[in-house]
């Protein structure tokens, strides 16, 4: 892969090489002994990424874009149907269950709802100290005392004050500091955050979106931050992906995605994000139509049914992930 | 489009409205006192965060708030009459016919075993009972079509459609009966974004072609700068500024607009402009704070601000605030 090539020299955590992931749709017993064949849904689709160490990597598109199912094969909650994932240089593939459990210590995933991430018969200080059973019973007598570091370190403080507290008795906003800190406390790698603050308070979310920023340089951590949120994305993220139907339609470092989007649908999802400002009203017209379904999914470029510059090969050839400027790629025939 | 129409009179005139939940865990005010006006054909957008009342304010202006909540007080006053003297059966009426809501899931919204031209047929038959079948549906196609709703779509099931077919179905069933007032709650929050940036193009235009007036509750303070004429933050049951979307975006005055203002994310900023870190988080409306609701969050806040509740008090040209800052103690009394 021409990904592989550029960055060859960079010091990367996760490497993903033609990543694929097809659900099996379940029809009827007669159906599938009349037509013989099994459709699947494709999730993702031949997608390759690197994340660099120290990075924040941002997964964006919308919902049915395959952004999180790629967060999830990335950490195996979910068996990929082809392609390989490398974690730290080691082929994940290759591990047996054992070996995977001690990897995952490396790898912890936030996700968007606190309160159904957290049981709510555990107290606080339960619920973080969890996952140093699992992967330092030795420590057992020092599992108290590190949670309640933990606690401190995301601003849940005093932590005495905290820590027999339940997940209802607590804010949402504090809610996602304990599932940060309970991601947080077996000093992983990498995490995945799948739209972390999505379902925080306005007024909430950028006190958490720093407390992110800081946790990354105090702990060393990189950061998988998959969005559909562009304008958070840009507050975060070092470099960026965008996926549209399975597939990676545009990557580079944030600054030239942004400032010079190459694929047609990132200008149009870039132009879509309201501005909070009355003066920049939005005047771009939006694409047609809406994102197809994933069972079938468009020939040639997926994106070509809904795309205003279309021309007869994107019909018919799947674009290539080019790098057509520096560290920047695009999937599109018609990129110049 | 404010300024045209404000001779005229207001199309709602909301004074003074409170409604309260009696919980077990005691009575909630989620709407404490709120007064303003929609004018004709206006987009009002009502912004504030989740449990602010803004979505207790939508229901109680259609009179929709069910036990244990009631509205406790106060007048809405519609197109110069008070609903709330209203029997049920007028209301039933007025619903639909005057006022129509969209809600944020048309999913639930929508019934799963009923097709599409069905849902509007009953909706135009319910308020219209001799209104013959053919000529129903025949109305149905013609707003439907308006709406970019293509006539064989009709025939489907919510489930065949996409998410952004189902709300245009929600907004036609809304419109179906040239009603004067849609209140939109959260309509396009489960919408993917150039989904959303669609249809909120196609609520201003309809807007536009009836002359129809929209409040547009939302979370999103960047979707009431995209499409709304004024705009009313309500903080924890409460009001605390009203004004023209402009005014409100270039100069806000309420500290609690101007964090939020600064604090969300916006893809325009420059990269050296810093998010403000509200501190806090909303309160629990079982014990809302004294005084002033914002005020322990507040950076500006005065010795007054945790003792008594400010007014909300035009600060010139229908730009309002309820804030101490902005009044003083004597003008009160």
């Amino acid at each position: 892969m021409t990904v592989d090539v550029q960055t060859a020299t960079v010091d990367n955590l996760v490497e993903v090489d033609n990543l694929r992931v097809w659900f099996p749709v379940q029809h009827g017993i007669f159906e599938t002994l009349v037509s013989g064949h099994k459709d699947y849904v494709h999730a993702v689709d031949d997608v390759s990424f690197d994340i660099r160490r120290g990075e924040v990597f941002g997964l964006a598109g919308e919902s049915g874009s395959g952004k999180s199912t790629t967060g999830r094969a990335i950490i195996r909650l979910l068996d990929p149907t082809a392609g390989k994932i490398s974690f730290d240089g080691i082929d994940m593939q290759t591990l047996s269950a054992e070996e995977l459990r001690h990897l995952r210590r490396r790898m912890q995933v936030i996700f968007q709802d606190p309160m159904a991430s957290l049981n709510p018969r555990m107290s606080l200080g339960a619920s973080i100290a969890h996952p140093l059973q699992i992967h330092f019973p030795e420590q057992k007598a020092r599992h108290h005392e590190m949670a309640s570091e933990m606690m401190e370190h995301v601003g849940l403080s005093p932590s005495r004050f905290y820590y027999d507290k339940y997940p209802h008795q607590i804010s949402g906003g504090q809610r996602q500091r304990v599932v940060i800190a309970r991601a947080l406390i077996t000093h992983p790698d990498l995490v995945i955050a799948d739209e972390p603050i999505a379902m925080a308070d306005v007024s909430v979310r950028a006190l958490l979106l720093d407390l992110m920023i800081k946790l990354k340089q105090e702990l060393n951590l990189t950061y998988l931050f998959i969005t559909h949120d562009l304008a958070t994305a840009k507050y975060i993220c070092d470099r960026l992906g965008v996926m549209y139907l399975g597939k990676m339609c545009e990557m580079g470092n944030l600054k030239d995605v942004y400032g010079e989007p190459l694929h047609p649908y990132t200008r149009a999802l870039l132009a879509a994000v309201p501005v909070p400002d009355p003066h920049r009203r939005r005047t771009e017209a939006m694409p047609e139509g809406e994102i197809p379904n994933a069972i079938h999914p468009p020939k040639g470029c997926r994106y070509h049914p809904r795309c205003p510059l279309a021309q007869p090969i994107c019909s018919q050839q799947d674009p290539e992930l080019r790098e057509l400027r520096p560290g920047h790629f695009v999937a599109c025939h018609l990129a110049r | 489009m404010a300024s045209v129409v404000t001779d005229t009179l207001p199309l709602v005139q909301l004074r003074d409205l409170s409604v309260t939940y009696h919980t077990r865990l005691g009575s909630v005010s989620a709407v404490d006192g709120v007064s303003f006006d929609i004018h004709r054909g206006e987009i009002l957008g009502l912004v504030g965060e989740s449990g602010c009342g803004k979505s207790t304010m939508g229901k109680a202006i259609m009179r929709m708030i069910m036990p244990p909540g009631e509205i406790s007080s106060g007048e809405i006053v519609f197109d110069g009459q008070d609903i709330m003297l209203y029997n049920d059966d007028q209301m039933r009426d007025f619903r639909g016919r005057r006022m129509s809501m969209i809600f944020q899931d048309p999913m639930t919204s929508l019934n799963p075993v009923q097709r599409i031209d069905e849902h509007l047929v009953e909706a135009l038959q319910v308020h219209e009972p001799k209104t013959p079948r053919e000529a129903a549906l025949e109305r149905a196609r013609v707003l439907a079509e308006r709406l970019g709703i293509r006539r064989d779509r009709l025939q489907s099931y919510p489930h065949q459609l996409s998410g952004g077919m189902r709300q245009r179905v929600m907004v036609s069933l809304g419109l179906l009966l040239n009603a004067s007032l849609v209140v939109a709650d959260e309509a396009t929050t489960s919408l993917d974004v150039i989904v959303e940036a669609k249809l909120i193009d196609e609520l201003v235009r309809l807007r536009d072609e009836f002359g129809i007036s929209i409040l547009m509750i939302t979370h999103n303070i960047a979707l009431v700068a995209e499409a709304a004429d004024r705009v009313a933050v309500m903080y924890a049951g409460r009001v605390v500024e009203v004004g023209g979307v402009y005014e409100v975006f270039d100069t806000p005055l309420h500290p609690y607009t101007s964090g939020l203002l600064s604090s969300v994310p916006s893809i325009a900023l420059d990269d050296t402009e810093e998010l403000y870190k509200m501190p806090g988080e909303p309160p629990n409306l079982t014990h809302p704070p004294m005084g002033c609701r914002f005020h322990p969050r507040c950076p500006k806040a005065l010795p007054i601000c945790s003792q008594k509740a400010p007014t909300l008090l035009d600060q010139g040209g229908g730009h309002l605030v309820n804030c101490w800052l902005y009044q003083s103690i004597e003008q009160e009394g």
